[in-house]
């Protein structure tokens, strides 16, 4: 079963951290990378930049409208994923548990099964 | 010959020679990888220059070759046993079926399903990691990973060649059944990706099925589970519209139903059913071939296919297999009667919130007349699967329904 686990940061949560404690989030993300491609659960992993540098598409009468800047007022952004290929959920919600932002207030780990995917399948 | 059916041959082939150089060798890691590589030539060479006289020798010469390369490379202390190995070789390889072990091997009970199943489908299906990849719709990369790894617990684990025996071999049987079946409802119930190699699995797990069939005629759950198979395969092609959606089975054009496969597996029932225990296999086979043996949807013999679930809840209890007989018994006392029956497994942690639990749920309010209730348990069920030809289906059902 397929399963994206999403990590949902809060830039000023992660800014409050010390050097240590934002060295440890790495760490603990390579470990659990490491660990994945050695069992074959891992299909992808992304993170993506800080949401200031994120752009907002809207299209209104054809015209396209670009924004800078995340899209809405919000407190918490998708800040990368794991898709991961694992037995069942309980596996998944395991794994999402050995990610490091779970242990952080304010950050977000949210496990979802795949219902259909495409693109990079294909050799 | 043709590449079809080379193809076909070497799947034949590969558990077989697989077998003889693990008996010989030992070492089921390296042979494995030697194996693949004489496939993989074999695939290149006899489509060009003609299958060899002796196919099976052929290959067995090659991975031997390629299994004492690798030993030497490996270690060159090792070059004197590997010397001994190359004298030794045989160019003919006993005439023994190693299929059942190497089955064994491949399901060994320290290993994921996910790893018995692909490592089955390589090690006996002589199916390439890339195939596998597609079928399971992951990256070759994780499959590698997965297949390496399963190689090296099975290794770990120190497991001989051997067929183990009583209790050991039906615990053992049972695993390799589990697997067999999974392969196949992971090529059956494919409802979105690359239908193409997902059908590739049915068929597979069929061949395997019908290879432990050949060697254990006698045995009931093995005869069930082919059964099964085949008169589950033998509606393939009535499930599915031409644009992919579901199609349940009281609404399937039964003239396309492959009568030649359901014969088949009538006849594999009734040899199954004829013996003295009575597993789940057989039970299910036998609840599929009740379906297969109506004309139509009306004709559908209920009564026996609530006993066959009566007794199959009792041998096997199963929320999963209670929630069908509340289907059948609907179709014999009525929905209220289904209905109640739905009731005692709403406790159930593992039928909590499950989309068959809603839609079955559904489905009998439908029948009472409770539009509102059937509405918001399609909704619901709808929502809780994973498969987007149920969901479009479970939708659509809502929308029939909508007060």
């Amino acid at each position: 079963m397929k399963f994206l686990i999403s990590l949902h940061i809060n830039p000023a949560v992660l800014d409050a951290l010390t050097d240590e404690e934002k060295a440890a989030i790495g760490d603990g993300h390579s470990k659990l990378i490491e660990a994945l491609k050695e069992s074959g659960e891992l299909i992808n992993t992304l993170a993506l930049v800080d949401p200031s540098q994120a752009a907002v598409v809207s299209v209104g009468n054809g015209q396209p409208v670009v924004t800078d800047g995340p899209f809405l007022e919000s407190k918490e952004f998708l800040g990368g994923f794991y898709l991961i290929d694992c037995e069942n959920k309980e596996r998944a919600v395991e794994l999402a548990a050995r990610i490091p932002d779970a242990a952080i207030e304010g950050l977000g780990v949210e496990v979802r099964q795949v219902m259909f995917a495409d693109g990079q399948l294909e050799a | 010959m043709t590449a079809p059916d080379i193809e076909d041959l070497l799947r034949e082939l590969t558990p077989q020679v697989l077998g003889a150089l693990v008996r010989r060798h030992g070492r089921f890691e390296g042979c494995e990888d030697a194996v693949q590589e004489a496939v993989l030539a074999a695939t290149v060479q006899w489509p060009a220059e003609g299958v060899p006289n002796h196919p099976r020798g052929w290959l067995a010469t090659v991975a031997s070759r390629r299994l004492i390369d690798q030993m030497r490379s490996d270690h060159a202390r090792r070059e004197r046993e590997a010397a001994t190995a190359t004298e030794a070789a045989p160019a003919e390889v006993p005439d023994t079926d190693d299929t059942l072990v190497l089955l064994f091997l491949c399901c060994h009970p320290t290993l994921t399903a996910a790893s018995q199943t692909a490592l089955t489908l390589r090690a006996v299906g002589g199916l390439t990691t890339a195939e596998i990849a597609r079928a399971f719709l992951v990256p070759e990369a994780t499959m590698a990973a997965r297949i390496s790894r399963a190689k090296q617990r099975i290794k770990a684990a120190g497991s001989t060649f051997t067929l183990p025996g009583g209790v050991e071999l039906e615990d053992r049987l049972r695993v390799v059944l589990h697997v067999l079946y999974l392969i196949f409802n992971e090529g059956y119930t494919a409802s979105s990706g690359s239908r193409l190699h997902r059908a590739d699995l049915a068929h597979e797990a069929i061949r395997l099925t019908r290879t432990v069939h050949a060697q254990l005629p006698e045995d009931g759950e093995v005869t069930g589970l082919l059964a099964l198979m085949l008169l589950i395969h033998a509606r393939r092609t009535a499930r599915t519209t031409a644009s992919g959606d579901l199609v349940p089975l009281d609404e399937q054009d039964r003239t396309k139903w492959d009568r030649a496969l359901i014969e088949e597996g009538i006849e594999l029932v009734k040899a199954a059913l004829a013996g003295p225990a009575l597993g789940p296999y057989p039970l299910q086979a036998a609840i599929a071939a009740t379906h297969a043996d109506a004309a139509t949807a009306e004709e559908t013999n209920w009564p026996q296919v609530h006993a066959l679930y009566l007794i199959l809840e009792r041998i096997a209890p199963n929320p999963m297999v209670t929630l069908n007989r509340a289907i059948a018994l609907a179709e014999t006392e009525g929905p209220q009667a289904g209905l109640a029956l739905l009731s005692t497994v709403d406790g159930d942690d593992r039928m909590a919130g499950h989309h068959r639990l809603l839609s079955v749920r559904a489905h009998l309010l439908e029948k009472t007349g409770e539009a509102a209730g059937a509405y918001e348990h399609y909704r619901r069920a709808a929502k809780a699967t994973a498969s987007i030809a149920e969901r479009r289906y479970l939708e659509s059902r809502a929308g029939r329904v909508r007060p």
